[in-house]
């Protein structure tokens, strides 16, 4: 494929992540030895589908002694260290940063689970794929209501910026998902039901009474 | 030559972002940013659908304060069709209801498992130890009460919406359900995996038993961490009380005397938004005071710093020591934030307590006015304090129904400016001069940012960038979709 341009840094660029940091300390390392690892990211979705995680409730912390989640936003472990048994995805592909950490992940985790619609599909934010781009720029940026009166419009374009997909793709059309849970998002009894069947070595099953919306 | 120090992805957030700090050669801070980098499109996509679906699909911009998008929808729907005002006391209710349970879940969430960590593990500790997991591994007993009180307030939203996530509650109008007498008692009573409403009000407490042990241990630290001044914004009662469903605008100063006050629904006369070209979040401001001076701050802080007292007795002590912290003046002090959380997640908790008595709530015989088809006026604004703070959404539709127009205004838009400038406090008072920048001093702007607990998601409904290819190819090395610039 066509990789994008890096503008050339003529400065030295490092990443907080990579700064020397507090070692965790032996007891925290052995107490999260051998448990499953577990890793989150959501490209284009809205968080709801994470929240879900969540909503497993009292679940939760009985379910900590025997996973442990690394790269995800509920920690601050930004990249993949140590390869995941299972990584849970979020939220569909709508720029080029959510390509290739969706194939970072790919990479790194044995098991991927495609959560809620805008993963499995595209979900809301493909509502924008009939109309295009362009269209929704102007909207925002040069049809603003609430535009500065006299000051030329102004459109987000920079490096620091990540280029946009034309359309919302799901994930499975970028890397292999490994299953699916349907729903807008599922909620946390879809989400467990999953999970509890990974951790202890079951075939995924979705029972079909389970609400996934 | 200078350097750039990137934190790529911010993390315990909602959403995208990513800062740059740039020093120079003598170790100054030159810059200081947030990049916001995603974007949406949901105000142009959502037009040609029903006007009754739009607050439907533009909740979906965001999983953790869908219902105030819900209800700021359900507030243009009302005036969409003339039944502004008009709504029952049932359906007002039981609005309200589902509006303070989320304020209660949400804070909960964004307090204990996002921002709590560095209260506990100081802000460089591990970065494998600041997180949920290391919370459960300190004090499990604490997080057992925290998971049962959002797990209360989720089960509240999902009895009112429907679903604890993007449920349906308002129609045009009204409301489709009222609460029954079991779901009301099993709320008070606890039972079914529930906690009591008892047990709610005292758990509702630990944010703040949380923040005065940090505060008493670390004060000058917490003090001193990036003051930044702003303009407080918060929707107030008639008494000058915030009001977190419906009220007025008002803007408050340094000394919390009202700099402007009125009607959201006017907020066009009042607001422009800049655009910056490294970033897909804009920079609304008060037309009349310029962006330096007119930015304005909003959420937790804002809303203390701008009511009078609180409706509820114990959220009204506790914001009395608050106010009496700075001698009256408006509390500048960006880590005060979680305080003013934990304030108000004790409020919600009473608020909701006080409601769950309300008899209105059962009547299902009053959902709705229907107002009928010559009241119709086809457009609206709906304004509600969303848990990050002021939420705008106005909606046009056409004869047929067929929306022509959307805009929102998020919470976190509005703190874009406030956010930039803490980013860049942060950055002064830890990085500048420094030997050997460490992972922890990075963190600390993190903690800066985490503090207004930006929703990112919100803050990219609406999009950025000029076309200009690029393609995307499939696993198989099909042509996918095109990037564009
Ligand atoms: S599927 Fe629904 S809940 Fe999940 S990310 Fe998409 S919009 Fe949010």
């Amino acid at each position: 494929m066509t990789e994008p341009q890096v503008e050339p840094r003529v400065e030295r660029r490092r990443l907080s992540h990579e700064l020397p940091a507090t070692p965790a300390s032996p007891e925290l390392r052995a107490g999260r030895e051998g448990k499953i690892r577990v890793a989150t990211i959501s490209p284009c979705g809205c968080w709801g589908c994470n929240l879900s995680m969540l909503d497993i409730d009292e679940r939760l912390i009985p379910l900590l002694d025997k996973i442990t989640i690394t790269r995800s936003s509920f920690t601050d472990i930004k990249r993949i260290t140590e390869r995941a048994h299972v990584g849970f995805v979020e939220g569909g592909v709508a720029n080029e940063d959510n390509i290739e950490t969706l194939r970072h992940f790919r990479e790194n985790c044995d098991v991927l689970v495609s959560v809620g619609a805008c993963a499995g599909w595209g979900g809301i934010p493909s509502l924008r794929n009939p109309i295009g781009v362009e269209e929704c720029l102007r909207e925002a940026y040069v049809d603003s209501p609430t535009a500065v009166p006299g000051a030329p419009p102004v459109v987000p374009l920079h490096p620091e910026l990540p280029l946009l997909t034309r359309t919302v793709r799901p994930c499975h059309e970028v890397v292999h998902m490994d299953y699916f849970i349907p729903g807008c998002p599922p909620d946390g009894d879809a989400v467990f039901a999953v999970i509890d069947d990974l951790v202890n070595g079951r075939p995924v099953s979705l029972p079909a009474a389970t609400r996934y919306d | 030559m200078g350097e750039t120090l990137v934190i790529d992805p911010v993390t315990r957030i909602e959403g995208h972002g990513k800062v740059t700090i740039h020093l120079d050669d003598e170790h100054r801070v030159a810059q200081a940013r947030l990049h916001v980098v995603e974007f949406r499109g949901y105000e142009r996509f959502v037009q040609g659908h029903p006007y009754w679906e739009a607050p439907v699909l533009l909740q979906r911009v965001c999983g953790i304060c869908f219902v105030s998008h819900h209800l700021a929808g359900a507030k243009v729907l009302d005036e969409v069709v003339g039944a502004r005002g008009a709504i029952t006391p049932t359906a007002e209710k039981m609005r309200r209801l589902g509006h303070y349970a989320q304020l209660l879940q949400s804070h909960a969430a964004a307090y204990f498992f996002l921002t709590a960590p560095e209260m506990l593990f100081g802000v460089d500790a591990a970065p494998a130890q600041r997180n949920v997991i290391g919370m459960v591994e300190h004090d499990p007993e604490l997080m057992r009460r925290v998971v049962a009180l959002r797990k209360w307030g989720q089960e509240l939203i999902r009895a009112v919406f429907g679903k604890r996530m993007h449920g349906i509650l308002a129609v045009p109008g009204g409301v489709n359900k009222a609460l029954t007498v079991e779901e009301r008692d099993r709320f008070v009573n606890g039972g079914d995996g529930l906690i009591s409403l008892a047990d709610v009000l005292e758990y509702a407490q630990e944010g703040l038993r949380m923040w005065h042990a940090y505060h008493e241990r670390r004060r000058a630290e917490v003090d001193d961490f990036a003051r930044v001044p702003m303009l407080n914004m918060g929707l107030v009662d008639l008494d000058g009380n915030a009001d977190l469903y419906d009220g007025r605008l008002r803007v408050v100063g340094p000394d919390r005397e009202t700099v402007v006050e009125f009607d959201g629904r006017d907020y066009l006369d009042h607001y422009v938004e800049a655009v910056e070209e490294w970033s897909y979040m804009k920079f609304p401001f008060l037309r009349d005071l310029g962006r330096e001076a007119g930015s304005v701050r909003v959420g937790p802080l804002a809303r203390m710093n701008v009511t009078r007292t609180l409706s509820t007795k114990l959220a009204a002590e506790e914001l009395d020591r608050f106010h009496d912290y700075t001698g009256g003046e408006a509390n500048p002090m960006t880590l005060h934030t979680l305080w003013a959380r934990a304030v108000e997640m004790l409020h919600a908790a009473e608020v909701v307590a006080g409601l769950l008595e309300d008899p209105d709530l059962l009547r299902a015989d009053a959902l709705v006015v229907e107002p009928g088809r010559e009241a119709w006026t086809g457009e609206g604004v709906g304004v509600v304090e969303a848990p990050r703070g002021v939420l705008i959404h106005h909606y046009r539709a056409d004869e047929e129904g067929a929306v022509t127009f959307a805009n929102l205004v998020v919470a976190t838009t509005h703190n874009n400016e406030a956010i930039n400038r803490t980013i860049r406090a942060v950055a002064d008072e830890q990085l500048a001069g420094q030997a050997e920048i460490t992972e922890g001093m990075m963190n600390a702007v993190e903690l800066g940012i985490r503090a207004y607990d930006p929703c990112l998601s919100c803050a990219t409904h609406a999009l950025g960038q000029m076309p200009l290819q690029v393609q995307l190819y499939d696993a198989a090395g099909g042509l996918l979709s095109e990037r564009v610039r």
